[in-house]
């Protein structure tokens, strides 16, 4: 029971990190119908600015933890979303009218380009952070075992959960997120009741960037070493997360994000966790031959 | 001059020219300084930061020249484009090759005005400086105006078509070529290496143009079956101390069994998901080699693997008693080499069958059926194709040559491990496929040639590579979504009658 409680506690943790990430590929798909490849670079760059935000910080000697947490959070989530922006510019516009296979391989291009982009720059070795939260609560205390919340945790599920109202807050009662709603249902109409449809999909992709940038900072607290080929892995994920949860629904998003989080903690757990990535992409496989619209999803009807 | 200006172009409009290189030098800024600006670096005891402001303003200055220069050309102004490229261009490519053309002195002093460390990257500055000359040029010629989209598209539409054509001549001469590479005077061993390296990779690319290029599923866990084909041989070899011609039939069996295993449940999936699906697969397959340790013996691989021999004559110096060898057979003196080229010769035949049966399978019924599946799914069904049937032998068919050619990666290496197939190797095969133009033969030979015999020739740019690759996917597929060399032929063309009208008059006549 005590170990089931901690493994509850590691895979919600691990999940809100896949959800952040799902809700980019999601949204991306919801108004594009493209799968954003590239997104789990957009995670991994998020990630190693604010590794170097942290080493910058403390080479100038800001240490106070909530300062340093705070100045981290908003670097990386003001400077990331500059690449998906322009990631969108450059690769993404003006293959919109193209075949959808056209847009995936300029996306799968890109993932490439941005991981060796970041390997060039910062190097191939992994790059260790110091711990910079500590300690935790300890309860459910037995002879041999005792589960562990750690503060650390205990930030990641409160400012997730904070991200997530602000962001529905954005998409719901915004003038940007209703446009965002809009395009969402139909590009075409949108565009004729004077939506600006370009900047609305810069703007998607934009939000995307800055939860997967969040997830990035979160991920490197939480394992404390990051290298330029985490974006991969965690991208798989976070779109199984998405297709989980219905691709195109926000809340899926995030429910298919907790739910891997926790399929992949418990299977590490129980199981062997060498098979764990397996799990996942079984997952993926299962879930799009039985279900493809998802949990949450709204099925997608082809027309001739 | 005022007569001038009225017949000539409108004036350059300042405002619009400094806001759009204003933004873009922005953006290229805030894009650059945090990852470029800063490196985290290994220092005893954790990281340090190391800054590169120089790189960022230099890419950021660059970023903003470089936008004033469009801007000035899409609003009809060549003059000053040209007047400031062609300059750069001449004094950039002669710091570059100072080196091989001056003495040390002036060498150094050249060398300064190079705008970034990495010789790679000076070198893209000096293209981009050459391109926008030349761009410069047409437009001036052209009286101001630059090439538009459907003009170029038409261009590049009517080069496809060409090579496509000048492909019957070219194709034997290649192939000519290729046959005697190995006895030509410059081939020694490491060019061979090389030239089986790339043989290899059109192989692949040929094997992977079936089920992408003609048949339209986007595969990207191709290397399963490269892995599949790799791994039956190396065990059948291990266990069953067989051979390699009689594992070779067998290690494409194994490799399109596992294509229509892992086709079967998943072919009715649309484009985008059937290639998400197909990475996981090709994921699934590498983690599961990597972790059955008792069986394919996990991250420290298989070694050992025999190589092929010649109708059954082996290519070693010192055989075991009583067995005859490739040199004492012929009675030649033993050399290295041998084994090389009869690698080569090969691996040659190898995908000169695959590219033959692809050729002629386009003509059969099947083969008409994946490209007709390729264009519309709907209207194929409804014109009585089995759509799933027919994918699934695409997909085993290029699966069974992504087989054939692992079983040569493995008996080429003597070695495999799992870390030979990753989602990369998938990336470049497909990349090859795409850049050629999918469904183009010819297409994929140049790509290759390209994207795997350049690397090797220039060692020296190994790292920028995989950066290339992923750009060069990118900006084809902006620039030419169907590939370099794509230009589609009608398969079938009705010879041409005269309207129906005059038909009926002469028959009434």
């Amino acid at each position: 029971m005590e170990y089931f409680t901690q493994q509850l506690i590691n895979g919600l943790t691990l999940g809100a990190i896949y959800g952040m990430i799902a809700i980019g590929y999601t949204m991306v798909y919801g108004i594009i119908g493209m799968i954003n490849f590239a997104h789990g670079e957009i995670f991994m760059i998020g990630a190693f600015i604010s590794i170097i935000a942290f080493l910058l910080l403390g080479t100038l000697g800001i240490t106070w933890v909530p300062l340093a947490l705070l100045i981290v959070l908003l670097v990386a989530m003001v400077l990331t979303p500059v690449y998906c922006w322009a990631l969108e510019r450059v690769a993404y516009r003006p293959l919109r009218d193209s075949p959808r296979l056209a847009a995936l391989i300029t996306a799968i291009g890109m993932s490439i380009f941005l991981q060796n982009y970041v390997q060039l720059l910062q190097g191939a070795r992994v790059k260790p952070l110091q711990p910079v939260i500590t300690g935790g609560f300890e309860f459910m205390r037995t002879a041999n075992f005792s589960v562990v919340l750690s503060y650390l945790q205990i930030l990641i599920i409160v400012l997730t959960i904070t991200l997530m109202a602000v962001f529905t807050l954005l998409i719901h009662r915004t003038t940007m997120g209703r446009a965002q709603r809009a395009c969402e249902q139909d590009l075409g109409m949108a565009a004729l009741v004077g939506v600006n449809v370009d900047r609305t999909i810069s703007f998607t992709f934009v939000v995307g960037a800055t939860l997967a940038s969040f997830a990035g900072m979160v991920f490197l607290l939480n394992y404390g070493v990051i290298d330029f080929f985490i974006g991969f892995l965690a991208g798989i994920k976070a779109f199984t997360a998405a297709v989980l949860g219905g691709i195109g629904s926000l809340p899926g998003a995030m429910l298919g994000g907790i739910l891997i989080g926790l399929i992949e903690a418990f299977w590490s757990a129980y199981f062997t966790v060498e098979y764990k990535d397996v799990a996942a992409y079984s997952i993926l496989v299962l879930v799009l031959i039985f279900r493809p619209t998802g949990l949450l999803g709204k099925p997608d009807i082809e027309k001739v | 001059m005022i007569g001038e200006a009225s017949a000539g172009p409108a004036p350059i409009d300042i405002q619009e020219l400094f806001k759009e290189a204003g933004a873009t030098a922005l953006i290229i800024f805030a894009l650059t300084f945090s990852l470029v600006g800063f490196k985290s670096e290994d220092v005893p005891g954790g990281l340090a930061i190391i800054t590169r402001f120089d790189n960022v303003l230099v890419a950021t200055f660059l970023a903003f020249v470089g936008r004033v220069g469009w801007v000035l050309l899409r609003q009809g102004h060549p003059i000053p484009v040209l007047v400031i490229a062609v300059p750069v261009t001449a004094i950039l490519t002669t710091a570059l090759l100072s080196k091989a053309l001056f003495s040390a002195e002036i060498t150094t002093v050249l060398e300064r005005i190079l705008p970034f460390g990495a010789p790679v990257i000076n070198w893209l500055i000096t293209i981009l400086a050459a391109v926008f000359a030349i761009r410069a040029a047409v437009a001036l010629q052209r009286a101001g105006s630059a090439i538009t989209a459907e003009e170029r598209e038409e261009m590049m539409d009517r080069a496809g078509a060409r090579v496509q054509r000048a492909a019957r001549v070219v194709g034997p001469l290649f192939l000519a070529f290729a046959i005697i590479l190995p006895f030509l005077p410059m081939a020694d061993r490491r060019v061979i290496d090389i030239a089986i390296l790339v043989v290899t990779y059109i192989m692949l690319g040929w094997g992977l143009n079936i089920v992408v290029g003609l048949a339209g599923l986007l595969d990207l866990g191709y290397v399963a079956f490269y892995a599949v084909g790799a791994y039956s041989y190396a065990l059948l070899a291990q266990y069953y101390d067989l051979g390699f011609w009689i594992c070779l039939p067998f290690a494409g069996l194994m490799a399109a069994s596992a294509g229509i295993i892992l086709g079967f449940p998943v072919l009715r999936l649309r484009g985008d998901y059937l290639a998400i699906v197909t990475l996981g697969f090709g994921e699934m397959i590498r983690i599961i080699l990597l972790n059955w340790y008792e069986f394919t013996n996990g991250p420290d691989g298989l070694s050992g693997i025999p190589r092929p021999t010649f109708f059954g004559l082996p290519f070693t110096r010192n055989p075991p008693e009583g067995v005859e060898t490739f040199h004492s057979f012929f009675n030649l003196t033993y050399s290295s080499t041998d084994r090389i080229i009869f690698l080569y010769y090969v691996i040659l035949v190898m995908a000169l069958a695959t590219n033959l049966f692809t050729l002629r399978i386009r003509k059969l019924p099947i083969g008409r059926a994946w490209e007709a599946l390729r264009e519309d799914e709907i209207a194929c069904r409804s014109l009585g194709i089995n759509p799933r049937n027919t994918k699934l032998t695409a997909f085993a068919i290029g699966a069974m040559f992504g087989g054939f050619g692992g079983a040569f990666f493995a008996t080429r290496l003597g070695f495999i491990s799992p870390e030979s197939f990753t989602f990369i190797e998938s990336a470049v095969i497909l990349a090859i496929v795409v850049l050629g133009g999918m469904g183009s033969q010819i297409g994929v030979v140049f790509a290759a040639i390209l994207l795997i015999g350049l690397p090797e020739v220039f060692r020296e740019l190994h790292q920028y590579r995989m950066l290339a690759f992923g750009a060069a996917m990118v900006l084809i597929m902006v620039w030419r979504p169907q590939g370099l060399l794509a230009h589609r032929e009608p398969t079938l063309r009705l010879p041409e009658r005269p309207p129906k009208a005059a038909r009926l008059a002469g028959a009434r006549k």
